[in-house]
This record gives C-alpha cells, sequence and structure tokens, in this order.
C-alpha cells in the first residue's frame, strides 16, 4: 500500500504554485479509529496532503533530481478539523528554493474556509545521503499520472508541462 | 551597513521563527543548540532565512563546517585533533571556540555555536 494523500492536482505551475485536493471518505478505515462514534480526520495527516503538494512542486521544479523529503513543519495552524464528505484543497507555494532544501507554504480549505495553514521545509537529499529510493521512476510516473499532474500541469510560460519519459 | 543591534534583531527574529523559541530564550550567550534545541535540520532553515533576512549567501559548510568534524583527518577517538582545532579556527573566526578547545570531543562542538557566534558570522558576511 502506498501513502497518498491527495487524489488528484486542480492546478500546477512549475516551481510556483500547486492546488490539490482530497476527498475525505468514512470508507477510509483510520477514521473508524479516530475516533469512534466521532470520525474526523488527523491533522497530521493533512500536513501529509500538504507536504505531498508542496513536495511534488518542488522536486519537479528541481527535474526530480533529488529526493525531497518533508524535513520540518515550521509552522503549522488548524482551525477546525475535517469530516468524511469534506473535500480539502490544499493551495501550496514556493517561498524559497536552493538545491539543497525549500521552503514552502500550504493552506488547507474546505469550501470557502481555511481549515489549516503551514510552513513546511524540505531538504532536497543526494542519493547517498541515507534516503533509499522512494519510487522507482514508472511508479513515479504513475502515480504523477492518477494524479492528473500533465493534464493541469504548465511551466512558468504558461505552455503545458510534457510528460516524462523515464 | 546595519548597525550590530539590527543585526541582532534580524537573527533574533529569524531564529525564533525557526526554532519556535521565545524572543527572550535568544541571547548572545545562548547555545543554538543547547539553550535553544536546534536540530541539525534546523540550520538549513536557519541558513534560508539569514540569507533571506540580509540578501547574503551562506554556502554549505560555512557556518557549521560539518566535513570537519567527519573527516578522519581531523577526528580522532571522537575528538578532534590539533590540526582539526586549527582548521575550525581558520573556517570559523567568527565563532569563540575557546572552550571547545579545552573538551574538543565532537559530541560537544553542538553546544559550541552561539547566538553571538551567528551575529559575529553575519556580520562579517554583510561587511563582506
Amino acid at each position: 500500500m502506498r501513502w497518498f494523500w491527495i487524489d488528484r492536482f486542480e492546478e500546477f505551475v512549475r516551481g510556483t504554485q500547486a492546488v490539490a485536493i482530497k476527498n475525505v471518505s468514512l470508507a477510509e478505515e483510520h477514521l473508524h479509529d479516530h475516533f469512534p462514534g466521532l470520525p474526523l480526520m488527523p491533522n497530521s495527516l493533512v500536513v501529509e496532503g500538504m507536504a505531498q503538494t508542496a513536495g511534488l512542486l518542488v522536486a519537479d521544479a528541481i527535474d526530480f533530481n533529488r529526493r525531497v523529503v518533508l524535513a520540518k513543519v515550521a509552522a503549522a495552524t488548524f482551525h477546525f478539523d475535517a469530516e468524511p464528505g469534506d473535500t480539502l484543497r490544499f493551495e501550496a507555494g514556493v517561498l524559497d528554493l536552493k538545491p539543497a532544501g525549500s521552503l514552502t507554504k500550504v493552506t488547507s480549505r474546505i469550501g470557502d474556509q481555511v481549515q489549516g495553514e503551514a510552513e513546511l521545509f524540505f531538504a532536497h537529499l543526494e542519493p547517498g545521503e541515507g534516503v533509499p529510493t522512494l519510487f522507482s521512476p514508472e511508479e513515479l510516473l504513475t502515480w504523477l499520472d492518477h494524479l492528473k499532474i500533465f493534464e493541469v500541469g504548465k511551466d512558468q510560460e504558461g505552455k503545458p508541462l510534457q510528460r516524462r519519459d523515464w | 551597513m546595519p548597525s550590530r543591534d539590527e543585526i541582532f534583531e534580524k537573527v533574533r527574529a529569524a531564529l525564533v521563527d525557526a526554532l519556535g523559541v521565545d524572543d527572550e530564550d535568544v541571547t548572545p550567550e545562548a547555545t543554538m543548540v543547547g539553550d535553544l534545541g536546534a536540530e541539525s535540520i534546523d540550520f538549513l532553515d536557519i541558513v534560508f532565512r539569514l540569507e533571506k533576512a540580509f540578501s547574503i549567501k551562506i554556502p554549505r559548510g560555512e557556518l557549521f563546517p560539518e566535513d570537519v568534524l567527519s573527516s578522519s583527518e581531523f577526528v580522532a577517538d571522537g575528538k578532534v585533533n590539533e590540526a582539526g582545532i586549527a582548521e575550525l579556527k581558520s573556517r570559523m573566526p567568527f565563532a569563540d571556540l575557546s572552550k571547545f578547545e579545552a573538551n574538543p570531543s565532537v559530541q560537544n562542538f553542538a553546544n559550541t555555536l552561539t547566538v553571538e557566534d551567528m551575529v559575529r558570522y553575519v556580520e562579517s558576511k554583510v561587511a563582506g
């Protein structure tokens, strides 16, 4: 099983901003225990969804040449909890991007309300810096296809993103 | 060029944001790791914030020369040797290494760097 906490991208501008959505469903087993009789999506998993949105934005910007790892949640605030039936909309922006790391800001919305905000710091590790291979290129490409990144994605000049030929 | 007080205030703001500590915790004598709880990944975050706040470039290993501390040339039995101390001094002219010299174990190094050292480092960068 893979740890997927976003369903698809709605917007993706290379190196700049991305919007992904996550539909919360009572079919997700963890909600049966969190909590019995009161199913709420844990905000730690909302952070994971935010990190996947921002992490892919950053990884694409550096051409997937390094492993992008969530190194630090520099700040996070949540205003209310997500419930089954909610659609979370993660809006990620890049605040700073360097070869060794990046700082991003992600806002989570449900409808027109801000559900949470976080500043996420990613380390960009070179192969050999103690991080195992996270995906085979084929698996990663399949995931990016599922997320419709090549359908909605654009580069900074507004041209459609080309599907990678890994 | 900004005054020393202005530099300190900006360094303090960067450390408050990066480490989630209170303003009053960030004193010149506070050690980055022991008192403020900085972990290795925080140094990368701090470097980002300082670069932005002061419009400077901080090359990897300049503020925290991790390569010296992991080199067999400079470290033996968990302690930094004389050549290593000399290397650290030349690489980190902004840091007061006198306490570290008295007990130069690699583990001890993490507790060497103070807020004052950071301020001196930034001062040297904005002057350059």
